[in-house]
């Protein structure tokens, strides 16, 4: 310690060296310990090994190990992430850095070790159920016991150290490094997809799966070689010009940007087989719901957890209005009709309901809101359960048999996933149209302000109720869009597919999208339903369908805690939720105005704040 | 009977505590009405009665004839009644421009479909919107206009920040501005500025007003009336003089004199 | 002198009257299916009885059956009360809802069920020894939940403190997606049945002919809610706990470490969910993953049933959901002619929840809430 201070002086940066064998033992010894319990949490679990079968690299990487080894390697990085306080000498990174990464990589793998041995000596496989001689195999690699023992920790701490030297290497290379890893791992995982869309890209990869070790190494280099030639930094620069521009330049970029993305998503599906079409199909379909909720919970700052009702709704009075299988008890006159006249039936009724459930919350605490509309959720779809209602919607059976939406041209059913994309292309364009529009409003700027701080925005005159309530009714009608063509699609709707679990599965994509930002909704119903999948509907990483709704809770902690403003985030959300640090940025950069103009505030003094002129 | 606002026997209680007695006000067409009384004397809580955010126990408050007891606030608001609050309130996040541009919101009516389709009634009243907007934040010089139009409301200094407020109040086009301590804070440059500020919200745009002040200087030099409240009650009314002379008021502020201990 | 003059109908817009209506709507269904259920139960074959049962008389309730459904309702409500407390606490020191709070109870009722089979296989869980078994079990699986609770508050909300209210509200969201799903993964997807309890406990008996396990439950959760006023209103800990409560500001300048009081909320929270889990376990003798989930909502129902905050309060909004819950399908609804009443349990305990925050939103018996919660 006192050589630390000592050579504090001598170095002109404001950098703290410190010897390799210097460290912070205890919470080192802490870090490790929660990355221990980590990883044998999630050896517990069975996904590691669920996942084996899925193969990387041919022989030698499966997905199992992806999906455990990373944690040493993130954590031996964030070991070495020191936050530097403004004023604060930083410690210089060095070697000590890539030792903290491997103690704190070793302590974790040894919980992994001591889990290998426990499993051989103690059976609670009564309880756990992945207490079993599978999942120490897995662990071990296939090799034994004491193999398994001594590899976990050494491999660990190799990780460790590898993530705490990232630090140390320059900029560029770091970046160059990071992407060839993220690469390799990307196309492996994507094999489906990508041989899906460009079918010669199947020499890439061998016949039981995964890449060829050669490929993925000629991908690694590729990837490298791009970084390191600038490629990035290219992309950077372009993303950070387009973010710089104003006015009409920025207008002409977006509607180039946008005129692209539309033709690409055209263009798409006409090259793709039938698994990637049924794919954007359900992405779409969570988009149209994650629009709407972005509306309530984005814009109007509503938290409503029951939103899951309103897609019930739109599916199932498109059900009733269509199909001919609907519940015996509806009177002769009832109409059946094409899709298109039931799709606008369901409108009026979506927005009818959204009101009727919209007026008793609507007053509510935020948090009381949340909880009774969660409650409404489940009231409706016990409805459609029940037998009481089981003349007018079959509960548990269902409706079944609802005809495909005819459009004379073309008809869009589930068998023809392409035709619901298309479908569903054009609603998202509808959803992304009104929430743009309405952002931008004086109905935009009172949810604005209701979001802010709503019994002051009721003060400046703002009929809060009507306009919460508007919030409300519009995303309740953006959510019968996707219950409508929802019905259309699958052919038959059951209660079951609207359990609580969807609403919060569409909050997860709202969230971790970025509240309030369209594009950040897309990002986000790209990536969660895309790639992991819907509650039911499986993803482009099928494997994890027994996992998602894991990865979902931590992904929705872990944004929560440290980005809740979102992966692609809404400038004033941020502001929001970082207003605190915001305000020292400000300050520190001069930003903030203090009483400029006028003199010094100490005069205050000299004139009594009481009855200076007055009664004295 | 042809008083703009006209209170009867307004009391509250909050729990075992009468915020309120009894109380009885009025102020005309055209007054700026100086509100003074000790801390916790039941000011704030005046003026929450008035524009509707706490209903009264009993008693009753006439606006242009009309009770507006019972009316949510921004029903208040609508009937032209606006109102700053002490621990200034802005919406933080929002910009300058947007907080004053919200505030017109029970004065304009597109709705939905208007701004969905873009219609010219839409882009004429947003246009109309922004120019009182900024016609408004005019008011104050050059502190809240140009740059800072596009600013969050949170980077400004503190007495810029009442500026906004009360620019927020202007923007409701109310008959009535309700200000609460608007100078607290300010040095006595910014106060006295302000408070010249004020007598133009009556000269210029026809604001009646009133005002709660600690600030003696800026209550004696803007207001015609004054009235002291203690308790929850009306201690002295009257002019500036008279009512800082009224022993009354002299002892809720210092205390009461040695001598009447004994 | 005039009193409040609040001119008929001023300020009233569509939305007060729809709700004017929709309270009207609710009490006077509760009335009419009061009336219908007593002239019912003086005469099956009344003529209303016989338009909502299609011409067919009703089914009288005997007094066995209904003294069974006031039994279920209290000793359900008895448990949704206890669970309530750690709702209720949360929400009046923190200001925001644990939504995780139910999994806090499932984990308990989880680790009861490892205990009781572990125990059983041992040949304890039953005769002499099954008393102290019991009373093993009930200490473990409070220590467990109270370390969950403790655990998720220095993980998930400690760093969370201050922001937005929503914020943690959607975190304990996240969190109790991820307990369940956790559980679901570690101890496999199916539902776990508790061992039998001993002939002894199940036997109807006292004068009234009560079920053991439910007298048990009742008795228990009656003990507990002693022991738990007694803690927050005569120890110094409790007392600083009210002090946190009502202002954190103030009762940090007043010495009073903030932090470790919060700690100990979620851990008394905690650990009264985890009575009521192990008790939930001895009735029902079955517990899935998804256990604590609607017992958890129910008993934030509760909570606000009774007024958050308010203990006293909580634990009354448990046994009365947990009554109205047992009782209003065969009281109201169906005497009203609706059929399949008791799957309409849930909707129940919800539609209660909206009536309660419709006509009394801070509860039956009032809200206790620090000051900046309570706007
Ligand atoms: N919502 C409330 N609940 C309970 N008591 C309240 C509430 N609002 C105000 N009070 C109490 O009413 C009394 C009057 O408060 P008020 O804020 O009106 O005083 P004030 O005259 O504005 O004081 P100051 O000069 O400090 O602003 C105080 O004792 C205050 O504690
Ligand atoms: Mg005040």
């Amino acid at each position: 310690m006192t050589l630390a201070t000592e050579t504090t002086g001598t170095k002109a940066s404001n950098e703290v060296v410190r010897g390799a064998f210097d460290l912070d033992w205890r919470d080192l010894i802490r870090t490790g310990a929660i990355l221990a319990a980590g990883l044998v949490f999630l050896s517990l679990t069975g996904m590691p090994e669920g996942l084996d079968s899925r193969v990387l690299i041919d022989p030698f990487l499966s997905l199992g190990y992806v999906s455990l080894f990373w944690l040493p390697l993130i954590v031996g990085w964030s070991v070495a992430n020191e936050k530097v306080l403004e004023g604060m000498a930083a410690t210089r990174k060095s070697a000590r850095d890539v030792v903290a990464g491997g103690v704190v990589g070793a302590v974790g793998g040894a919980g992994l070790s001591l889990l290998i041995a426990l499993i051989s000596t103690f059976d609670i496989r009564d309880p756990l159920v992945n207490w079993n001689e599978s999942t120490q195999a897995f662990l071990s690699f296939q090799q034994g016991t004491s193999f398994g023992i001594v590899a976990c920790i050494a491999l660990c701490a190799g990780l460790g150290a590898f993530g705490a030297s990232l630090h140390l290497m320059p900029r560029k290379v770091r970046r160059a490094v990071v992407s060839a890893l993220l690469a390799v791992v990307a196309v492996a995982i994507f094999e489906s997809f990508l041989v899906d869309v460009a079918d010669p890209l199947s020499f890439l990869y061998s016949k039981t799966g995964g890449l060829i070790p050669l490929w993925a190494v000629m991908v690694g280099v590729a990837a490298l070689a791009f970084t390191l030639l600038g490629g990035g930094d290219r992309i950077g620069k372009a993303r950070s010009n387009y973010q710089t521009l104003t006015g009409p330049a920025k207008a002409k970029q977006d509607t180039i940007l946008i005129v692209l993305s539309v033709l690409a998503l055209i263009i798409i599906p006409m090259i793709t087989g039938k698994i990637t079409q049924e794919l954007l199909a359900n992405v779409g379909i969570f988009l149209l719901l994650a629009l709407g909720l972005n509306i309530v919970v984005g814009l109007a700052g509503i938290l409503d957890l029951g939103y899951v009702a309103f897609f019930a709704v739109g599916g199932y009075t498109t059900a009733v209005l269509t199909s001919p299988n609907r519940g015996p008890d509806w009177p002769e006159w009832f109409p059946t009709m094409p899709w298109w006249g039931a799709f606008l039936v369901t409108l009026l009724m979506a927005g009818l309901v959204g009101l009727f459930i919209g007026a008793p919350v609507i007053r509510m605490r935020g948090d009381y809101l949340a909880i009774v509309t969660l409650g409404f959720g489940e009231i409706i779809r016990i409805l459609f359960l029940s037998d009481w209602l089981n003349g007018y919607f079959n509960g548990a059976q269902g409706i079944t048999n609802i005809p495909p939406a005819d459009f004379g041209l073309f008809e869009v059913k589930g068998t023809d996933p392409r035709s619901v994309f298309y479908l569903v292309l054009v609603f998202a364009a509808i959803s992304i149209y009104v929430s743009w529009r309405l952002e931008r409003s004086r109905l935009g700027r009172a949810w604005m302000a209701v979001r802010e701080d709503e019994s002051v925005a009721e003060a400046m005159g703002i009929n809060t109720v009507n306009v919460k309530l508007m919030a409300f009714v519009v995303g309740a009608v953006l959510a019968s869009f996707a219950g409508s063509v929802f019905s259309a699609k699958v052919g038959s709707i059951f209660p079951t597919s609207f359990l609580i679990l969807v609403s919060i599965i569409i909050l997860v994509i709202v969230i971790v999208g970025g509240m309030g930002n369209i594009v950040g909704i897309i990002v986000g119903s790209v990536v969660l339903v895309g790639i992991l999948g819907g509650p039911k509907q499986p993803g482009l990483l099928a494997e994890f369908s027994e996992y998602k709704l894991l990865i979902y809770g931590a992904l929705l902690i872990w944004m929560m805690l440290q980005r809740p403003e979102g992966l692609v985030p809404n400038a004033r959300r941020s502001r929001e939720l970082h207003q605190d640090e915001f305000l020292q940025d400000a300050w520190l950069k001069g930003k903030v105005d203090d009483a400029d103009e006028n003199g010094n505030g100490a005069e205050n003094g000299d004139v009594a704040p009481g009855l200076a002129g007055g009664a004295s | 009977m042809s008083h703009l606002l006209e209170i009867d026997s307004l009391s509250v209680t909050f729990g075992g505590l009468h915020a309120l007695k009894d109380l009885d006000f009025h102020v005309d067409e055209g007054e700026i009405v100086g509100v003074i009384g000790p801390n916790g004397a039941g000011k704030t809580t005046f003026f929450n009665m008035i524009s509707g955010m706490v209903t009264p126990t009993s008693g009753d408050i006439r606006f242009e004839g009309e009770s507006l007891v019972g009316f949510d606030p921004n029903q208040v608001t609508q009937r032209g009644i606006a109102r700053t609050f002490q621990n200034v309130r802005l919406f933080a996040n929002m910009t300058i421009l947007e907080n004053v541009m919200v505030s017109q919101h029970c004065r304009t009516k597109q709705g939905i479909w208007g701004s969905l389709l873009n219609t010219s009634g839409f882009r004429k009243e947003e246009q109309e919107i922004r120019e009182h907007a900024e016609k408004v934040l005019g008011f104050f010089g050059s502190r809240l206009v140009g740059f800072r139009l596009e600013q969050p409301a949170s980077v400004l200094s503190y007495a810029n920040r009442r500026r906004l407020e009360i620019a927020r109040a202007m923007a409701t086009s109310p008959k009535l501005i309700l200000l609460d301590e608007p100078v607290a804070g300010m040095n006595p440059k910014e106060s006295v500025e302000l408070t010249e500020l004020i007598g133009k919200l009556r000269s210029e745009w026809g604001f009646t007003i009133v005002l709660i002040e600690h600030d003696m200087n800026v209550v004696r030099d803007v207001s015609d009336r004054v009235v002291c409240l203690d308790h929850g009650e009306t201690l002295a009314q009257g002019s500036f003089e008279e009512v800082s002379n009224d022993p009354a008021v002299i002892e809720a502020y210092l205390g009461r004199p040695l001598e009447k201990k004994a | 002198m005039t009193t409040a003059t609040r001119v008929k109908g001023a300020g009233r817009t569509n939305v007060d009257r729809f709700l004017t209506l929709l309270r009207v709507f609710l009490i006077g269904l509760i009335v009419i299916g009061l009336l219908a259920f007593i002239w019912q139960q003086i005469d099956p074959g009344n003529p209303f009885a016989r338009w909502t049962h299609d011409g067919e008389a009703a089914n009288r309730l005997t007094a066995d059956q209904f003294q069974g459904l006031v039994v279920t309702g209290l000793s359900q409500g008895a448990m949704y009360g206890l669970i309530a407390l750690g709702y209720s606490m949360v929400y009046g020191v923190l200001g925001f809802i644990n939504f995780a709070h139910g999994e806090v109870f499932m984990v308990a009722a989880f680790t009861g069920f490892i205990m009781a089979n572990k125990l059983d296989d041992a040949g304890y869980w039953e005769g002499g020894s099954f008393i102290p078994a019991v009373l093993f079990t009930v200490l473990i699986c409070t220590l467990v939940a109270t370390l969950t609770a403790v655990v998720m508050e220095r993980v998930a909300y400690r760093p969370l403190r201050g922001s937005p209210r929503l914020i943690p509200l959607i975190t304990s969201i996240g969190v109790s997606f991820f307990i369940q799903n956790a559980v679901i993964l570690l101890f496999g997807p199916g539902a776990k049945s508790y061992p039998s309890n001993p002939d002894w406990l199940g036997e109807k008996r006292t004068f009234l002919q009560l079920e053991g396990t439910k007298i048990l439950v009742i008795v228990v959760a009656a003990i507990s809610m002693a022991g738990l006023w007694y803690f927050v209103e005569r120890t110094k800990t409790g007392k600083a706990m009210r002090a946190v409560a009502e202002d954190k500001e103030i009762a940090s300048l007043m010495g009073i470490n903030v932090d470790r009081t919060i700690v100990t909320t979620f851990a008394v929270g905690g650990a009264m969910a985890g009575i009521a889990g192990i008790l939930w376990g001895l009735l029902f003798r079955s517990v899935i993953a998804t256990t604590g989930f609607l017992p958890g909502i129910k008993a934030f129902t509760a909570a606000v049933v009774g007024g958050v905050g308010n203990l006293g309060g909580a634990m009354a909004g448990g046994v009365s959901l947990g009554s109205a819950e047992a009782l209003a399908p065969l009281v109201l609804l169906e005497p009203l002619g609706v059929d399949g009443v008791s799957q309409l349990r849930d909707a129940v305990a919800f539609t209660l929840l909206i009536l309660v925050l419709l006509v009394k939103p801070t509860g039956l018996f009032g809200e206790r809430l620090s000051s900046e919660d309570r706007a």
